[in-house]
């Protein structure tokens, strides 16, 4: 194991978030407080309870979601996508440290700035609405899982990509719509039920629901089909970066 | 380290789209020695120093590094290996010193900041070791590449054209460099389009043409095999013709008949030089200078390449 490899990376990537503090932590918490305050405080007050918790409280881990899930994938997407486009990955390929070592540094480091940025944003919740944690320990696990699945997914959209405009088309056109419709700001079973059955396919519901219940245990879907789902999905992303690897694809010619 | 440092078996790489960078090239390259790896654009000097350092895959033969296999041992190889590319290839917004302390990282290296300080003064690259990359000029930028492959003190070190576009103090301080490079045991090897420097520079030389290595041969030597000299005659003026008695001679009217070339090889046992004198007495032909010249390892390259084609 190159562990001065993978320190080094880590550190590379860590240190490239101090560099840009106001983009890669503020401006999510900014845009989140912003949520908080429109639909927590201000419009959550006027709208009926879900499940018996209070609108502000409801949405809250949904919205930590939403910028765990864009910020995972643009941190690691642009980590890796960054030297690719430098030309500064000659020295990644050539330096004597393996594909997991490579990824475990990369997608480490995306997934603790993600982990990072979550609870701050969580922190900052706290100022605009009351909430509570029911399976504290529970959510964090949920945390790290999505933190870490989706960097690997943001690591593999980072080396398909070829140029700066694809990083931003998944986040944008696929991660916010389906977040946004995956029960962020409403509870599934308030959809009629044909969209209930078409929301099922949505990997996001069950990474919010089974979120949500680690809170306040209320959930759309079953917490072990919420762990079952993420578990999948992470099993999904890490075989398609062992592929990667191990064909070079838009790494190695 | 055994007396080869890289041995290259049975190369060959061809791309996804169909072309041919390397047929079967078999190298080897002596420990601590200086080899300059010629051959024109697209010949596949990029493509093989690249398969060495594990950037590209050969689609078949193997390099061994050290005696380690570049892929069943890549991390014994590698970490022997350091590659300035020829390309500005570095990340613009870090300072001189994360990068050369990343580098040194990235090959597995304990920190070391006291060899990292002696590196980055040896090519004047202390002072700015705070400054941004994105700051520092293109010569600057080069000599911080060649200090990131020199980071983790490799055994070997390659250097894909290493004086492309830089002034002649750098380039002179890039061949001070590598030659104390040299004198402390590391293996030099470059490619380069000036071929004076290789002349300069290196023990061996290589020539690349079209994916295939057209010759290997210590520098000295193949400037003697290869090596055409000529004699020339500077005339007291300029002649139309040569008298027809001496064109059994391999002679030549130049530079508006003014000189008068005569080509002989340096390896056979006679020049004819002494012939020639007498014969060009008995004609009556004069001349006002005489003097020898060895063609270069320019003229010797380009005659290489042009017969190849």
């Amino acid at each position: 194991m190159n562990f001065y490899a993978i320190r080094a990376i880590y550190l590379f990537e860590m240190a490239r978030t101090v560099r840009t503090l106001m983009q890669s932590i503020a401006s999510p918490v900014l845009s989140t407080s912003l949520y908080f305050i429109v639909f927590g405080s201000a419009i959550g007050s006027k709208m009926v309870e879900i499940d018996g918790i209070s609108y502000g409280a409801y949405i809250v881990p949904g919205l930590i979601m939403l910028s765990l899930l864009s910020e995972s994938i643009s941190n690691a997407s642009f980590g890796i996508h960054m030297p690719r486009f430098t030309g500064a990955i000659y020295e990644i390929l050539a330096a004597p440290i393996s594909a997991f070592e490579t990824v475990l540094a990369f997608v480490g480091a995306a997934a603790t700035k993600s982990l990072v940025l979550g609870l701050i944003i969580l922190a900052t919740a706290r100022l605009f609405v009351d909430y509570s944690i029911a399976h504290p320990l529970l959510m964090l696990l949920f945390l790290v899982l999505t933190s870490v699945t989706f960097s690997l997914l943001g690591f593999i959209i980072g080396v398909w990509a070829d140029g700066f405009e694809k990083l931003q088309i998944i986040p944008l056109m696929i991660i916010t719509p389906l977040t946004f419709l995956g029960g962020t700001f409403y509870s599934i079973s308030m959809l009629p039920p044909f969209w209930q059955t078409v929301t099922l396919f949505n990997p996001v519901v069950y990474l919010v629901s089974g979120f949500r219940w680690a809170f306040y245990e209320q959930s759309d879907v079953s917490i072990w089909v919420s762990f079952g789902m993420i578990t999948l999905f992470l099993v999904v992303c890490m075989c398609t970066v062992a592929w990667i690897f191990k064909t070079g694809y838009r790494l190695k010619d | 380290m055994s007396d080869t440092a890289l041995d290259i078996q049975q190369i060959h790489k061809t791309y996804k789209s169909g072309f041919t960078a390397l047929e079967n090239v078999n190298l080897s390259i002596r420990a601590g020695e200086i080899f300059a790896l010629l051959g024109p654009n697209g010949a596949g000097k990029t493509t093989l120093i690249s398969i060495i350092c594990g950037i590209v895959n050969a689609s078949s033969g193997r390099v061994l590094v050290g005696g380690f296999d570049s892929r069943s041992s890549y991390r014994e190889a590698r970490q022997r290996v350091g590659l300035v590319p020829q390309e500005l290839s570095l990340s613009m917004f870090e300072s001189v010193w994360a990068t050369v302390r990343f580098s040194r990282g990235l090959y597995g290296k304990a920190p070391n900041d006291a060899y990292l300080e002696s590196l980055l003064k040896s090519l004047s690259l202390w002072d700015k070791k705070d400054s941004r990359i994105m700051a520092l000029s293109g010569g600057m930028k080069r000599r911080v590449l060649i200090a990131k492959a020199l980071a983790h003190e490799p055994e070997i070190l390659f250097l894909d054209e290493p004086t492309a576009g830089v002034d002649v103090a750098l380039r002179q301080d890039m061949w001070a460099m590598i030659r104390g490079l040299k004198a402390r045991g590391v293996t030099i090897i470059l490619t380069t389009h000036y071929i004076d420097e290789a002349e300069d520079m290196a023990d061996r030389i290589g020539v690349i043409n079209e994916g295939k290595i057209m010759l290997v041969e210590d520098k000295h030597s193949l400037m003697q095999k290869l090596g055409r000299r000529q004699l020339i005659l500077t005339l007291p003026e300029p002649r139309d013709r040569l008298p027809d008695s001496l064109a059994d001679l391999d002679l030549s009217l130049e530079e508006g008949g003014m000189q008068l070339v005569y080509q002989f090889d340096s390896q056979s046992e006679g020049s004819g030089i002494r012939t020639l004198l007498r014969r060009l007495d008995e004609v009556g032909v004069e001349f006002r200078d005489l003097h020898t010249e060895q063609s270069s390892l320019e003229d010797i390259f380009v005659s290489l390449i042009g017969g190849a084609k």
